[in-house]
């Protein structure tokens, strides 16, 4: 089921994206991804969409909103731990991982391929 | 004809005969594309994400795996120029996931290494995911400070 | 002392006393636009679109360069025969031109005017020739999709999903020899029509034919008015790179004017990859117009199927600079007339 569920939503909030790139042509890819982040973040702040992604796995997990709620999720989890400092320290904790892989294979892919078009 | 420049009521009757004229986007078929190209890479990602939760002790540490192979899918598939295909095919459906998100560093990655190591592909590989780092950032810290206070206050 | 011979026509046109001629051309274009409906036109196809060169601006410049070398071949002279090299392309600080420029050795004029810098070239080509101030002159365009695309877009990997009107860069690179009316027997060089900078506010940079659309149809009624003439008089009207849904705004807008096209109008956008669904609207680049030019008319001409035309590129002169601040695109369109004796 959660194979289902994580299909549709993950599916939905693309749809979602593309829908507003229609209506709104002079935003770029790049806004879109933005406003997603973002969203996911400030959603995260009520643990809403943690509850998301116990519900969809992967398909709350995976789009760039999963992104911003999991900075979210660092930055409450720090603050509980260590007072105002963790909204500095809670940022990078669980997507620092995305960005390091991020940064590692780009460089790799970098090095042996070149763009085709 | 007799104007070469913008003024407002012509520009807008313009607009209003480009809108007429150019091909309107079809809505529900780039919609649906969106859906199935995005909700098959979510697929794939749950499908990854139950094969490392069996085998890593924690959840945080299954998610974190799962992350780090969708990104390196979505770097390959970049590395043999495969992925802008998808992204023809899915829109957005290929931009959101993070396989998109490792897309867009590695391709930067890629075009902009003639120019250099440092200048060209390591100034450059940010170009479209730093946005989304400085946002997520800020929405963080903000959305933490709030719920922070909320807890603390009276 | 001799008064000075006014050459114009009307308030915006210049009649060519003795019309020099285009004595020869060579277009020398990429895999995908030799694929295209206009493919048999084109003197060479290069299979490997970046021509073995590690980078696309290397590529682009082999082109040009490549181009302009054949040319002059094909008129049978060498750097030292003409005096001047008219080049411009879509790089920053037009570098293919003035790359081709250093390696041909030949005193070189760098224009730019975006995709209608064919017509810019070829009419700046006519005036120093007919004036006297050259005894012929050299012009090349080029343009390359990686190049161009990595300058005004996107990283040419990235995951973008193109609209209806997206245009698609073209690669390759087209030059001519323009020379006095006694050498040889190609298409005549008679009316320039410099553009104006029309800008009607389409602040899309995805829809660049309905952003030059305008341009076209302002140059276009101003030639009319200052020349007397109408569609009837020309075989041909060839606008460049508008592309599908531009040219469909500008036949909108030039019927809106009260003139008749009739069956005269192509476009060289529209018509570079036929009716395949992708790549969206059609081409666009530098090299676009001209080699529609230089292969599709020139050799048409030559073969006596068109006696006059009419050629209007048009070009699109934002910088992705001025367009992340809000701005328009302003359009331009220059025009010339060719004809055969």
């Amino acid at each position: 089921m959660i194979y289902f569920w994580a299909f549709v939503v993950g599916g939905l909030i693309c749809a979602a994206a593309e829908l507003v790139m229609i209506r709104f042509p002079r935003l770029t890819p790049g806004h879109l991804l933005v406003g997603l982040t973002v969203t996911g973040a400030v959603l995260n702040g009520f643990g809403w969409y943690d509850a998301l992604i116990k519900f969809a796995g992967a398909g709350a997990l995976i789009p760039v909103s999963g992104f911003g709620a999991s900075i979210t999720r660092g930055v409450l989890q720090e603050t509980q731990k260590l007072g105002w400092e963790g909204l500095f320290t809670g940022t990078l904790e669980f997507v620092g991982l995305g960005i390091a892989a991020g940064v590692l294979f780009a460089t790799l892919a970098a090095l042996v391929a070149v763009p085709r078009g | 004809m007799d104007r070469n420049r913008i003024d407002i009521d012509g520009a807008k009757d313009y607009q209003r005969l480009v809108q007429q004229l150019a091909p309107k986007p079809n809505v529900a078929r780039l919609t649906a594309r969106a859906f199935l190209v995005g909700g098959t890479i979510c697929f794939l990602g749950q499908f990854v994400f139950d094969w490392f939760r069996f085998r890593q002790p924690t959840e945080g540490e299954a998610i974190a795996a799962t992350l780090a192979t969708m990104i390196l899918l979505g770097v390959v598939l970049t590395a043999f120029g495969i992925y802008d295909d998808i992204g023809q095919l899915g829109g957005m459906g290929a931009a959101v996931p993070i396989t998109g998100f490792a897309n867009a560093m590695a391709s930067a990655a890629m075009d902009f290494r003639r120019e250099g190591f440092v200048l060209g592909m390591a100034a450059k590989m940010f170009i479209i995911a730093g946005p989304v780092i400085v946002f997520g950032i800020l929405a963080g810290i903000l959305t933490g400070l709030l719920a922070w206070l909320a807890k603390a206050g009276p | 002392m001799d008064a000075v011979t006014v050459q114009r026509l009307g308030q915006y046109t210049v009649q060519l006393s003795r019309p020099p001629r285009i004595t020869a051309a060579f277009t020398l274009m990429g895999p995908r636009e030799g694929a295209g409906p206009l493919g048999p036109y084109f003197d060479a196809i290069v299979e490997d679109y970046m021509w073995g060169e590690v980078s696309a601006e290397r590529a682009e410049r082999k082109y040009m360069e490549q181009a302009a070398r054949r040319a002059l071949a094909a008129a049978g002279l060498t750097e030292g025969d003409v005096d001047c090299f008219i080049a411009g392309d879509l790089l920053n600080q037009i570098v293919s031109s003035t790359f081709s420029a250093r390696s041909l050795g030949i005193p070189y004029v760098g224009v730019f005017a975006a995709c209608a810098t064919s017509a810019l070239g070829l009419a700046l080509a006519a005036m120093l020739v007919d004036g006297g101030f050259a005894r012929r002159a050299l012009v090349a365009t080029a343009s390359h999709y990686q190049s161009v695309e990595r300058q005004y877009r996107y990283p040419v990997e990235l995951n973008i999903q193109r609209k209806d009107t997206n245009q698609y860069t073209a690669t390759g690179g087209a030059a001519a020899v323009v020379a006095p009316p006694e050498e040889g027997t190609g298409p005549r060089i008679t009316r320039v029509t410099l553009g104006r900078v029309v800008d009607w506010g389409v602040t899309d940079a995805n829809d660049m034919g309905s952003a030059m659309a305008p341009a076209a149809c302002d140059t276009l009624l101003r030639h009319f008015q200052d020349t007397n003439t109408t569609p009837g008089d020309y075989d041909l009207i060839l606008t460049g790179d508008l592309a599908k849904v531009g040219s469909k705004v500008f036949r909108a807008l030039v019927d809106r004017a009260g003139v008749t096209l009739g069956g005269k109008h192509m476009d060289g956008g529209a018509s570079m990859y036929g009716d395949a669904e992708w790549p969206a609207a059609g081409a666009s680049g530098s090299v676009c117009s001209m080699a529609v030019l230089l292969g599709y008319v020139y050799k048409e001409m030559a073969q006596g199927r068109f006696r006059r035309v009419l050629a209007l590129p048009t070009g699109c002169l934002h910088s992705p600079t001025t367009w992340q601040q809000g701005d328009s695109c302003p359009g331009i369109s220059h025009a010339i007339v060719l004809e055969t004796d």
